[in-house]
């Protein structure tokens, strides 16, 4: 079933699962939120997003603990397993459903990073995915031999850097590389394996590539930033955008249109990079519970020291003994020299202005610190009943808004049972979702074509 | 006296024509499948641990694998898959961040249920710095510093969240108690650390750290991976190894069984013969080491034998002993749930 009015009559909408891990929106404080740790957590959503025909589970990295004025934040989800790890355990025990990694480009080095995502990638038979992300503080370098040794303007000329040289690894072995017969006159043909050495502003390496090609010849690369610089780089390097726009349809449509043009200015056809935004679903059988669900959902999301934090975070300063029902403070924020909250989403932006346009968003609106903290931060995503998120996302996708959406759980592990059992359904009734696995790894999943720098191989060898 | 047995299960065993009489083809070397069928079939046949050896470099020479899928992706992709056996991998002391090897170390205890290990083993070639862009570390000293320091870092961190942080409390709205969690402030020569870690404490508290006898300090791994020529050699070198204060000592053996062709020396205690041979070996060995870590010529002649013959005369005899489900690794080797170093500090801070 299609409808011609839309650009993509045919488009069908691609679902990951993000699991959070340390975030303030996943409500541990209900009794049926499990274990943040144990395995078993972790595998219960990763069996519930394959038996949703789900194109990719995706883990998020930390490289240090959060903190608030010194502080380790202890209000939120604290801890979470290494990503690539976890998925190679979860590979063991999945048949189809993509992996996808967050990993940092500045705190790795592609020698050891590439080969690891290529191990999660043979032994998955395809399956990997890596979402490749910066980051330019000294304050997470501090766990690491080179320390903070990273300028801010250098972190996307690195992430550059560190893209070529995967991809030379992961081209590094001749399709034919290994002997297909124990009778072969050696293991791999010779001359088949190629060095890849770098001599950038970057990098002075020279890596011997471990590991041959997989069934989707390399991970799919993702990418998350949002700047121009991160649009721009995710118009020359990925096959998937994980963006921050999946609530509000003008908006999700802007960026979308905006990336289109960047990669036709970057040579590629405007539909070579999926567009998959991070976002929530609630649901529910009528109006009216829907509400309900809403409101139960941002109270758990929202508690009164979890507001205060999140204020805090802008003021600079402790707030946990006010009143989050209460106003703002009347003081203004203090901006420290270097900003007194680490690791969290505003750390860098000017904490006056913030403060200004909260206010003012309080005094149209009268609302209290809490509420404003909700309407500031929360990216609520959809909520209706199955039926009407299902025409929603239809909507979306068939009108190149997006191509699908990353759906994080408000609750774990059993948050995505209802978008699998109520939601799933309704999507495949409207024809806009798959009704079984097409294919078995995750390039295929999400219907990329083959990986970049393999095409950029084909014409030279056609011409040659 | 008891015997562990661990089997390695790099590549397609220590014989560079191993490959040639692999049950597959070449290509299926670097699959899942191939992972998963040997350690499952390890952990079938009563083995105590299975071992990945690694290296950032190709493993082959004269023709052999020239590739490898990393040692902790391989023990993490069948810890859900297995129930008893451990798993420990190799992971270099010399190049790596210790923040990464923590993580993912004590990510492969949690998804093991408590059956991770690490074998902490140096880097000696220096290629392995030129592909992560790292000065070369040559001189045997900075070498050992090294490696000391990176024990070090990656046990603090598995310290670093004590075990009952995460307290959910519902009262005060706090996920976890922040006293419980701690800044390593590791400073050494050549690097510094913060922490605390990202994963809380593993299962294991600490998982089982192995180390070679001849480099590693006896006191600061639970495991002393001994060789010699001779069992006679062996049989000394785990007395000193004892004496400089190793809780535990495993000899390495290699292995050909049958048909196999023995490899070319490597250093470590060899046997070629018939499993009955080997069997008499192990039981002689039994008195002088706490258990040994097979080397299999090739892997898939190898490891059918030792299922079928070896491993099951030795546990008729009770010198082995198949690892019951639910056992952590450390509890099937004897060893205690480590004290966390924080928490101890902590409460004897709080009681002067």
């Amino acid at each position: 079933m299609t409808d011609n009015s839309y650009a993509r009559p045919g488009a069908q909408v691609h679902f990951g699962v993000f699991f959070h891990g340390v975030n303030h929106t996943t409500i541990w404080s209900d009794p049926t939120s499990g274990s943040q740790i144990d395995f078993e957590t972790f595998r219960r959503v990763a069996h519930t997003a394959e038996r949703g025909l789900f194109d990719a589970f995706f883990l998020g990295e930390g490289l240090r603990l959060r903190e608030q004025e010194g502080k380790i934040l202890d209000l939120d989800i604290v801890g979470r397993p290494d990503a690539i790890t976890q998925l190679a355990a979860l590979a063991g025990i999945t048949r189809n459903i993509g992996l996808v990694a967050t990993q940092n480009t500045t705190y790795n080095e592609p020698a050891d990073l590439v080969r690891r995502l290529s191990g999660l990638d043979l032994l998955s038979g395809g399956r990997a995915g890596w979402n490749a992300v910066t980051t330019d503080n000294a304050w997470t370098g501090e766990n690491f031999r080179r320390g903070g040794f990273l300028d801010h303007a250098d972190r996307y000329e690195r992430a550059g850097q560190f893209l070529d040289t995967a991809r030379a690894i992961w081209d590094g072995w001749a399709d034919d590389a290994v002997a297909t017969s124990t009778e072969a006159p050696s293991w791999a043909t010779a001359g088949s394996v190629q060095d890849v050495s770098r001599r950038t502003s970057q990098f002075d390496v020279t890596i011997t590539p471990t590991l041959p090609r997989s069934a989707q010849g390399h991970p799919v690369i993702f990418q998350a930033g949002d700047s121009p610089a991160g649009r721009d780089f995710a118009a020359a390097h990925a096959d998937v955008i994980f963006s921050r726009h999946g609530t509000h349809f003008d908006e999700a449509f802007a960026f979308a249109e905006d990336i289109r043009a960047r990669l036709r200015r970057a040579g590629r056809p405007e539909d070579d990079v999926k567009i998959l935004p991070g976002t929530q679903i609630v649901l529910a059988e009528n109006a009216s519970e829907v509400e309900d669900k809403v409101r139960w959902v941002l109270e758990g999301q929202y508690t009164g020291q979890t507001a205060l934090s999140l204020v805090g975070q802008v003021w600079g300063r402790d707030l946990s003994d006010r009143d989050p029902d209460g106003p703002l403070p009347e003081f203004d924020p203090v901006p420290a020299p270097i900003s007194g909250t680490r690791g969290a989403a505003r750390d860098g932006k000017d904490p006056l202005a913030i403060a200004r346009e909260w206010r003012a968003l309080a005094e149209a609106q009268n609302l209290s610190l809490r509420q404003v903290a909700i309407a500031t931060t929360q990216r609520s995503g959809f909520a209706g009943t199955p039926g009407q998120v299902a025409d929603e996302l239809t909507r979306w996708v068939r009108s190149g808004a997006t191509d699908g959406f990353n759906v994080s759980p408000y609750l774990v592990p059993t948050g995505l049972d209802e978008i699998v059992d109520l939601l799933v359904p309704e999507l495949q009734e409207r024809g806009s979702y798959r009704t079984e696995y097409e294919g078995s790894t995750l390039r295929e999943h999400l219907g990329l074509r083959p990986p970049l720098s393999r095409r950029e191989l084909l014409p030279r060898q056609a011409v040659g | 006296m008891s015997l562990h047995l661990g089997i390695e299960l790099d590549g397609e065993g220590t014989h560079p024509e191993a490959w040639r009489r692999a049950a597959h083809t070449p290509d299926r070397l670097l699959t899942g499948r191939t992972v998963a069928d040997r350690v499952a079939a390890a952990e079938n046949a009563g083995f105590t641990f299975a071992s990945f050896d690694d290296s950032l470099l190709p493993p082959g020479a004269d023709g052999g694998p020239a590739g490898r899928i990393d040692a902790v992706n391989r023990a993490a992709f069948v810890a859900a898959t297995t129930s008893t056996i451990g798993l420990v991998p190799v992971v270099g002391t010399t190049y790596a961040e210790p923040f990464h090897t923590s993580s993912q170390l004590a990510t492969l205890d949690y998804a093991s249920r408590g059956r991770g290990g690490w074998i902490a083993a140096r880097d000696t070639d220096q290629r392995v710095a030129g592909a992560l862009g790292r000065t070369e570390v040559t001189a045997p000293a900075d070498v050992a510093r090294e490696e000391r320091d990176a024990i070090a870092v990656v046990r603090d961190l598995w310290d670093s969240w004590e075990d009952d942080a995460v307290i959910r409390d519902y009262a005060t709205g706090r996920f976890v108690d922040r006293d419980r969690l701690h800044y390593i402030d590791f400073q050494g020569d050549a690097y510094s650390v913060k922490g605390p870690a990202i994963v809380p404490r593993p299962p294991q508290g600490q998982l089982v750290v192995f180390g070679f006898d001849g480099q590693t300090d006896p006191s600061e791994v639970d495991v002393v991976l001994v060789s010699g020529a001779t069992a006679g050699d062996i049989a000394d070198e785990a007395a000193r190894a004892k004496d400089s204060g190793a809780t535990l000592v495993f000899a390495e053996l290699d292995v050909a069984l049958g048909a196999a062709t023995p490899a070319p020396s490597s250093g470590r205690l060899s046997f070629a013969g018939e499993a009955t041979g080997l069997v008499d070996l192990l039981r002689a060995l039994d008195s002088h080491v706490d258990g040994v870590r097979l080397h299999p010529a090739v892997v898939d002649e190898d490891l059918p034998v030792l299922a079928r013959y070896v491993i099951p005369a030795l546990l008729r005899a009770g010198v082995a002993h198949r690892p019951v489900p639910g056992s952590t690794l450390r509890s099937t080797l004897g060893l205690d749930r480590p004290v966390n170093r924080f928490r101890a500090e902590r409460l004897e801070e709080s009681s002067r």
